[in-house]
């Protein structure tokens, strides 16, 4: 094993680490976007709620050499192409977990707030999404580690960010680029599931109290 | 003044919860609508800030529509406090508490002032103003709702089942606190529960409703227990239709005789049983040469009722009920039949229609 390969290919690596960190986040941001108003009208209309979730179940068991194959018309080989076939992905879970969090809600405290004089919308943004946040963001803690490691399917089409390792490694029947790419993904999951539960712990500080 | 003309309330699955209510709500009063469930009442609670609408029939405050008022500014004008209080999870007392003010956009330190001024008056500890709701026992949150419904001082306050899902002793407690509030706000207050012991104990009226949303009698408690208007009534009233009305008559005009007393340290002789006064002169209990033991004693004032006056009677070896003063010093005792003359008394005076 040749270890000084990662010392040698310190700035690819940082540019490649850099770049799957810009395609989760991208891909987590605008899943969330489209998740949180399907997950809303799954909520309101409940006559809806079976198949916003059906559909979205479903489009996860497309394959992504499918999805991409589709894609590429529109968007080309590029990043974009992973980007949107991922925010299609963390559907499967940001939408679930945006109904049962709006569903956790206790319905007493939605009634009270409606009894104040709380209209439909402030009732939504002050009281239901703030409720319904835990279970959101645990949501968003399983998307963004699962697109994390999905982002290198992108190696398909050549944009597989630290996926491009496995290739590069594989190719050359070399392991330290393939090991590389394993841990740099770990970690990247590790260090992002841990920000989000600071970031929950910021915005629910009524969690945080005992008795 | 509630007024209700004619109201209906159909629910789109066919049900009626509400037949042809005509109910009139005095002003500055609490009116107890009482009833087993699915009876209609907390429906005609409901539909008094448009939680709920009217299928037909008309609900006026002071005279107007209450369909000509949007929902949710018609609801800032009205306080409403719901079983297992309904408080926001996620925000502290303090802010529950501000909740009605801080939507009619008054100043932080206007909303700072009433929300210590309310936490006061429901005996909430200042510092449990930073706490959030979960951290709170049962009656604490209970209270912190009736300061929440309080907030802006609606001159309306709907209350569903507030003390339905704390202990008796603390429902008991939150009911005494709830009518010395009242004797000092007089506010309009609408109140539903399932309880006819609450209700008698809470309302100046109570109207009892039937399955089916019909309104069978809207009448004082005395009225109520005295001449219930048929056999529906009567037994919903139960068993201890006598008793409760005793509940409703106080000490006040029972006579009080002295008897022995002495002091925790003395060493009485005779075989008489003693009341044991403390150096405060509250009294302790009675006690009897032969027995050493203490038998504990509470003193009633004369704000208390027949039927705590009689159930003191009953459980004393003596046969007598130890009279207080208000600070709780000992006055005297009154036996049962001086009780019973009051009952009596008390019991013609209601007869009379």
């Amino acid at each position: 094993m040749k270890w000084s390969w990662i010392p040698d290919h310190a700035g690819d690596l940082v540019t490649i680490t850099l770049l799957h960190l810009r395609m989760t986040g991208t891909a987590v941001f605008f899943g969330l976007l489209v998740a949180l108003p399907l997950g809303l009208l799954a909520y309101r209309v409940p006559r809806l709620k079976s198949v916003v979730l059906g559909v979205s179940s479903l489009l996860f068991t497309i394959p992504s050499v499918a999805l991409f194959t589709l894609l590429l018309p529109l968007t080309g080989l590029t990043p974009t192409t992973v980007v949107v076939g991922l925010t299609v992905y963390t559907l499967v879970v940001l939408v679930r977990n945006t109904v049962e969090g709006l569903e956790s809600v206790p319905p007493k405290v939605a009634e009270a707030a409606r009894a104040m004089g709380y209209d439909r919308v402030r009732t939504l943004v002050t009281v239901e999404l703030p409720l319904a946040l835990p279970v959101i963001m645990a949501g968003l803690r399983i998307a963004t580690v699962m697109t994390i490691s999905l982002v290198s399917v992108g190696l398909v089409i050549g944009q597989g960010a630290l996926g491009q390792l496995f290739v590069d490694g594989f190719q050359r029947d070399f392991g330290v680029p393939i090991i590389a790419g394993i841990v740099i993904t770990l970690l990247l999951a590790l260090v992002a599931d841990a920000l989000l539960v600071g970031v929950q712990r910021v915005l629910t500080p009524w969690h945080r109290t005992g008795r | 003044m509630i007024s209700f003309d004619a109201v209906n309330k159909r629910f789109d699955d066919g049900t009626t919860a509400v037949h042809e209510l005509d109910l009139e709500v005095p002003e500055g009063e609490i009116t107890v609508l009482v009833g087993s469930s699915g009876c209609g009442k907390t429906t005609t609670l409901r539909m008094v800030n448009r939680m709920l609408d009217a299928t037909s029939g008309v609900i006026r405050i002071d005279g107007r529509d209450v369909r000509e008022i949007a929902g949710s500014t018609l609801r800032r004008d009205i306080g409403y406090v719901i079983q297992q209080s309904g408080l926001f999870p996620h925000r502290t007392v303090a802010d529950n508490i501000a909740t009605v003010p801080k939507l009619l956009g008054w100043d932080k330190k206007r909303v700072r002032d009433r929300v210590e001024e309310l936490m006061a008056t429901v005996g909430l500890a200042a510092d449990l103003g930073r706490r959030y709701p979960h951290q709170l026992s049962g009656g604490q949150q209970q209270r912190v709702g009736v300061a929440r419904a309080l907030a802006a001082d609606p001159p309306i306050l709907l209350m569903d089942e507030p003390f339905g899902a704390v202990d008796p002793v603390v429902r008991a407690l939150l009911q005494d606190e709830l009518l010395r509030l009242q004797a000092e706000l007089r506010k309009t207050i609408v109140f539903v529960t399932h309880d006819i012991d609450e209700a008698v104990k809470l309302g100046d009226r109570i109207a009892v409703f039937r399955t089916g949303g019909h309104l069978v009698q809207f009448s004082t408690p005395a009225q109520l227990l005295t001449h219930p208007v048929d056999e529906f009534v009567a037994d919903f009233l139960g068993a201890e239709r006598g008793l409760k009305l005793l509940s409703l008559a106080t000490l006040e005009d029972v006579p009080v005789r002295p008897t022995t007393t002495a002091r925790e340290a003395d060493e009485s002789g005779g075989d008489e049983w003693v009341l044991v006064l403390s150096d405060q002169d509250t009294p302790l209990g009675w006690r009897s040469s032969s027995d050493r033991a203490l038998i504990p004693a509470h003193g009633l004032s004369g704000g208390d009722s027949l039927l705590a006056g009689l159930d003191a009677t009953v459980s004393s070896p003596t046969g007598l009920a130890v009279r207080v003063d208000a600070a709780g010093r000992y006055v005297g005792v009154s036996d049962q039949r001086a009780i019973n003359e009051s009952a009596t008394r008390f019991r013609s005076e209601v007869l009379v229609p």
